[in-house]
């Protein structure tokens, strides 16, 4: 990981931006699909891409290259967005998310699209695919690092803490996960459908070695990943705080906007709203 | 009479043939897998001896997985394992993987793709005193039902021994099924095995009545055929290991020339072997079929014999399927 200088911190929160509003434009077309999460992990989703990860989005199966498993495959858009941005696959093809024979599926399929490393959707079964990467990287020797990105509301499922066990268990080090906390599930807030708190202590119990970050600051969440590579003993999570919808006033913390994609009229407020930082900037493009 | 090519164990029908689980075969074929392919790694959930993992984790130590008692985790971090280039076993009872595991088989590792090969052990009610619990009578139909899964039920633990080094030749996902009570060892180290190729253990000069089966019931099969013979019953007895893909050739080939069958499993009727043998031959060739296996129900707490004997899939239950199906015309 290079230094992370200022202006690349402003380069990487304007890349975000961007991000969001191609995802807007992404989701009015398809039709279907998930709103507040993606736009709630655009910035850890730029800030691994175009600074923690080591990859070449040209050849998508180098060897040593860093492994993220998304777990909650439902944010699969901002996965793609990112993707795309970073050089993957056109982003001309974004257009056909959700459609007919694209290689961009509503959950994401290993093998359909390059840089997508494994299938998911149905919740809870990311963090044990990625110690079963962990763990052969581990057994090769390979340098390469395994992050796994997870929604907190798939806490909800067993297999999440069985994995959180194992991983505890094999001092797993080069295993970093990242939880988006923003605290919305489908049926609503997650401590009103199944609380996860103390999340924090469930994690140190386990083994853990936690940190709690801003989801949206940018150096708080590459200075945390530093800081999991540092640490040797035991597997890191980060617990990334995040506003779901986030850059879109209306969307923001409203769970209803979890699992449903803007029509015409809102897709149009939305990337206003993006353009403007919510009407703090005047935007070239009014 | 015994299929020559076959080179079956030249004791088979003595009363001292040697009896063997064929989850021990799965033991021994791990360590052989594990000699030849450094890729090859070996999970239990909290069953290492009864599943037969201990030779393996006794050799290769760094490549054996203790996961606990958690059958979902297991199935996805071998599926994290199988696309990180290893090849990796996973090993409980089938009632628990791929019981309770079969979502994350079906996403994980089917839909993945990933190199994953699954034993299911303790199949059948010959499990026997742990009652129906730990007996596995639906595996088969859940994983049959699965794209890019294979499926293969050995019929001893030298064709167990085989399998589980073939399946480490099969690219994707395969699933292995075992059973834990001792059975007699049919085949011997020069009985053809190729995944996909059933093969003929038994043909009568005149047969009537293609059997059909996998697994250690075929042994039942065979005494059957044997006491037909002795009736003027000719029949063929073909050990169909590998249900999925199934060998259409051969049955197809057995519904033109004999034109009657009847399946032998240790497992549900729905779904299994028979079911699969059913819908070839409903679309391609319809023929007369009596199906032996388990009738929608549970099994219980008893003896190996004395559960296969009451749940009608011993060797006189097969011998009386043959006749009720000559009841019935064949169409050919």
């Amino acid at each position: 990981m290079d230094v992370l200088h200022d202006a690349k911190v402003q380069y990487l929160e304007e890349l975000a931006n961007h991000i969001r509003e191609t995802l807007i434009e992404t989701l009015l077309e398809a039709g279907s699909g998930h709103s507040a999460g993606p736009l709630g992990m655009a910035d850890i989703f730029t800030a691994l891409y175009f600074h923690i990860l080591n990859h070449k989005p040209k050849q998508p199966k180098w060897k040593e290259r860093d492994r993220l498993v998304l777990s909650n495959g439902h944010i699969c858009p901002v996965q793609y967005v990112t993707l795309a941005y970073a050089g993957y696959f056109p982003k001309e093809e974004l257009r056909t998310l959700r459609k007919m024979h694209s290689r961009l599926q509503g959950h994401p399929h290993r093998g359909s699209l390059p840089g997508v490393e494994t299938t998911s959707g149905p919740l809870g079964s990311g963090l044990s695919q990625a110690i079963g990467m962990a763990l052969a990287a581990r057994m090769n020797r390979e340098k390469h690092r395994v992050y796994c990105l997870m929604s907190d509301a798939e806490h909800q499922e067993g297999n999440t803490w069985e994995a959180a066990m194992f991983a505890g268990k094999e001092r797993l080090s080069n295993l970093t996960a990242i939880i988006d906390r923003n605290n919305i599930q489908i049926d609503g807030f997650t401590e009103e459908v199944m609380p996860l708190e103390p999340l924090r202590a469930k994690y140190e119990a386990f083994n853990w070695h936690v940190v709690e970050v801003d989801g949206h600051n940018i150096r708080a969440i590459v200075d945390a990943v530093h800081e999991a590579v540092a640490i040797y003993e035991r597997p890191t999570v980060i617990i990334a705080h995040t506003i779901p919808g986030k850059g879109v006033r209306f969307m923001e913390n409203d769970y209803t906007w979890h699992g449903k994609p803007p029509g015409k009229e809102e897709a149009k407020a939305a990337v206003r709203d993006i353009r403007t930082l919510n009407d703090r900037i005047m935007s070239e493009h009014e | 009479m015994i299929n020559s090519v076959a080179k079956l164990n030249p004791k088979l029908f003595d009363l001292d043939i040697e009896q063997k689980p064929t989850r021990d075969g799965y033991g021994e074929g791990l360590v052989i897998a594990g000699e030849a392919n450094p890729n090859v790694v070996v999970l239990t959930a909290d069953l290492k001896e009864s599943t037969r993992c201990e030779a393996f984790e006794k050799k290769f130590p760094e490549r054996f997985i203790e996961v606990g008692v958690a059958e979902q985790n297991m199935a996805t971090i071998a599926a994290g394992l199988g696309i990180s280039g290893k090849i990796p076993f996973i090993s409980s009872y089938a009632t628990f993987s791929p019981g309770r595991n079969w979502e994350q088989i079906r996403t994980t590792i089917c839909y993945n793709d990933s190199n994953v090969k699954i034993a299911g052990h303790h199949a059948g009610v010959s499990v026997g005193p742990d009652g129906a619990t730990h007996q596995a009578l639906e595996d088969i139909a859940l994983m049959r039902a699965l794209p890019n899964m294979k499926v293969i039920v050995p019929c001893d633990a030298v064709e167990a021994r085989k399998a589980t080094v073939a399946a480490t030749s099969i690219w994707g996902p395969v699933y292995l099924r075992f059973s834990r009570d001792h059975s007699p060892v049919i085949t011997t180290e020069e009985t053809p095995f190729t995944p996909g190729k059933a093969v003929v253990l038994w043909k009568s000069k005149k047969p009537q009545v293609a059997i059909v089966g996998c697994g250690p019931l075929l042994y039942g099969a065979l005494a059957a055929a044997k006491e037909l013979e002795r009736e003027k019953i000719g029949t063929v007895v073909v050990n169909s290991h590998t249900v999925k893909p199934l060998d259409e050739r051969l049955m197809l080939e057995l519904a033109e020339t004999v034109g009657r069958f009847v399946t032998v499993e240790e497992h549900q009727i729905a779904g299994g072997l028979g079911g699969a043998i059913a819908e070839l031959l409903a679309a391609r060739h319809p023929c007369p079929i009596e199906f032996i296996g388990m009738r929608d129900s549970f099994g219980q707490s008893g003896k190996p014999s004395e559960l296969i004997a009451f749940y009608s899939m011993g060797a006189n239950d097969i011998a009386g399927a043959v006749r009720r199906v000559m009841g019935r015309g064949a169409i050919n």
